[in-house]
Formats: structure tokens, C-alpha cells, sequence
């Protein structure tokens, strides 16, 4: 049975295409089957991010008009050999993201795909909406910084009210996926602490990414850090957040910026 | 501010209390869109009923606070003397 999954923030640079691609690439690491999708369109960067930028031939909104068949459109990742990817338009014609259209792709994918993860564009308008649209479960990036919070407690309200499982008054499932996360200045409480943001914004946990160079290392080469430094620490954050994903219970451990982890079990019960 | 921010010193939990603050008001305010809006026109058509006033002299203001917001409903009535004046004439 296909997820669908969407990773969104409402607030931009705070880590969704990162994520997008290190699950994604985690995922199919295991031998699942894995489609990430780029709803940025005008400002596509997955393709980027996975260093499948010279490779994109046809687009989503090819797709949703008619240009390309689905199979034209998606690249294969030339590592994980169940990797793929539908990279975003470059054109600026974001109204082409129909409801319909997106519809009929995500159901076209669900019968061959195990994941389908849609990474959204920052903000409220029709890309963030139609990337959440089909979701069967959200993973919500947030920064411990009060503009990240404020912008994902709305992205929240919107899940639960503008998806189709909200109107047929079921529930999307939600999962906080906290990035950027600096132990030692949340120690010094110069930083929201994840007990902050999780009292907060009040959903399950999925993981804690530590701010780290080896993240930015993976975008420069254009590969997920799951993939270029599988043992690193953030690395480590993103394989234990797939597992919780996939529905293991393991307990979340803040990670230090430092390179170790603090062996501090965190008391919560995780997503 | 309280002592227990003093003794933590950071900046973290002012941020927490702003937005703990800010969110259960943007929580109601995104369920209830233009609440403001709506108590205004409502407000101004009941006190329309019983005394006249023009609409440019009328300030409604909210200010929210952690456990209590205020409503301020300011409206500028003409003296009713000049009025009944008015109406006799």
C-alpha cells in the first residue's frame, strides 16, 4: 500500500528539499520503491539537491498536460537504483499545477511506487496546497527559531482543513521533523529547546537533525547525506526518522553538533 | 519575564512565552476569520439603532494578553442637544 508523504514548513530554507531528499534516498536504501516529487515550480532545486539537475528531460506539468507520459518524466537516481525523481517546472506557470491533474499523477504513482514524497515549496500558495492535497501523512520541518514555529503551527492548521483526508473528516497524520538543531545553544537557552517547540506545536516527533557541515557538504555535491556520509551524524538522524516513519518505535536522541551523541534518551514517546 | 528567566539568562524562553502568546490567538483567529470584522459591524449596527454617529469616528481595538485580550470599542456620538435640535428642525 503506497504513502503518500509531503514535507512542508510554510517558512523557507529551514530544510524540506534537504529532508525530502535524505528520507527519500533512506528509504530506498532499504529497497524500497521511491518517487520524490518537486512541487517548487519556478524554483525547482530537488533535481539540484540529488545531482540529477542535468537529467531532467520533461517536468510535473508536463506531465499534467499531456507533453510527456509519467515514465518520460521521472529520472532514476543513478545510486539507489529505487530512487526516483519528478523534478518541477522551470517556468513560471504555477497555475498549470491543476487539482486533477495532480490527482491523476499521485494515483498513477501509487500503483507502482511504495513512497511518494512530495517535497512542497515554501509558503501558502497553490504549489504548498496541491503538495499537500493527497497527503496521507505530513512530516513538518521546523527550525528552533520563532518564525519557523509560527509558519508551521499555520502549515498544521491548513493540513487539517485543505486535504482531502481533512474533508472526509479523517485526520492527516502529522510528524515533526526538528532541523538545524544546535544542542549547545538550546543548552544555554539561547535556542528554542525541542521540549519548547514540541509543547508548542503539540504533534509526535519524528527526529532531530543537527545543524551540521556535512549537510551542507551533500547539497554541494548533489547527494543526500543519507547517501554521500551514511555514518554521520545527521546521517544517523534522518536512518533513525525513516524507521519511526515506517513505524518503529525508537527513542529520539538529541543529537550534539560536537560529532558524538548525547546518550540523553529523550523522555517522549516518539511519532 | 520571570525569575525563572533571569536564572536561565538566553533569550529562548522569551521566545517561547511570545509565541505560546502569539499562536493561541492565530489558532482562533484562522478558525474564525475577521473576528474583528464581524464584531464591528454587528457593535455598530446595534448602536446604530438607538443614536446616530458617523462611521469614520468609530475605533475598535483588541489587545491581547496571555490569559485575557480587551476589547476597546471607541464611538464618537454628537451631543444629543445638537441632535434633537437637529431633528426638531
Amino acid at each position: 500500500m503506497a504513502q503518500v508523504l509531503v514535507v512542508t514548513s510554510g517558512k523557507g530554507g529551514v530544510g524540506k528539499t534537504t529532508s525530502t531528499a535524505a528520507l527519500g534516498a533512506a528509504l530506498a536504501r532499504e529497497g524500497a520503491k521511491v518517487v520524490v516529487i518537486d512541487f517548487d515550480v519556478g524554483l525547482r532545486n530537488l533535481d539540484l539537491v540529488l545531482g540529477a539537475e542535468r537529467r531532467v528531460v520533461f517536468d510535473l506539468i508536463n506531465v499534467i498536460n499531456g507533453v510527456a507520459k509519467l515514465p518520460q518524466a521521472l529520472i532514476r537516481d543513478k545510486r539507489m537504483e529505487t530512487l526516483y525523481l519528478l523534478p518541477a517546472s522551470q517556468t513560471r506557470d504555477k497555475d498549470a499545477l491543476t487539482e486533477e491533474g495532480v490527482a491523476k499523477v499521485i494515483e498513477e504513482l501509487r500503483t507502482n511506487f511504495d513512497w511518494i514524497i512530495c517535497d512542497s515549496p515554501a509558503g501558502i500558495e497553490r504549489g504548498a496546497t496541491m503538495a499537500m492535497r493527497y497527503a496521507d501523512a505530513a512530516i513538518i520541518v521546523t527550525n528552533p527559531e520563532v518564525s519557523s514555529v509560527r509558519d508551521s503551527d499555520r502549515i498544521i492548521g491548513l493540513l487539517d482543513s485543505k486535504t482531502v483526508k481533512a474533508e472526509r473528516g479523517e485526520r492527516v497524520d502529522k510528524h515533526l521533523l526538528i532541523t538545524r538543531y544546535h544542542s549547545s545553544r538550546a543548552a544555554r537557552g539561547e535556542m528554542l529547546s525541542i521540549n519548547d517547540v514540541l509543547e508548542i506545536l503539540s504533534i509526535p516527533l519524528l527526529g532531530i537533525i543537527p545543524e551540521s557541515q556535512e549537510v551542507l557538504r551533500a547539497s554541494n555535491v548533489g547527494s543526500p547525506v543519507t547517501l554521500n556520509s551514511p555514518a554521520s551524524v545527521p546521517a544517523r538522524a534522518y536512518f533513525d526518522a525513516t524507521r519511526r516513519l515506517k513505524g518503529e518505535n525508537i527513542p529520539v536522541q538529541i543529537p550534539s553538533e560536537a560529532g558524538g551523541i548525547f546518550n540523553k534518551l529523550f523522555g517522549r514517546k516518539a511519532a | 519575564m520571570n525569575l525563572f528567566t533571569l536564572f536561565r539568562r538566553g533569550s529562548a524562553p522569551v521566545a517561547r512565552e511570545r509565541l505560546q502568546i502569539l499562536l493561541a490567538h492565530e489558532r482562533v483567529a484562522c478558525s474564525h476569520p475577521d473576528l474583528l470584522g464581524i464584531l464591528r459591524e454587528e457593535i455598530l449596527a446595534v448602536i446604530g439603532r438607538h443614536v446616530s454617529f458617523e462611521p469614520d469616528k468609530v475605533q475598535i481595538k483588541m489587545d491581547r494578553g496571555k490569559s485575557v485580550s480587551t476589547l476597546a470599542v471607541d464611538i464618537e456620538i454628537p451631543n444629543l442637544e445638537r441632535l434633537s435640535g437637529v431633528i426638531a428642525a
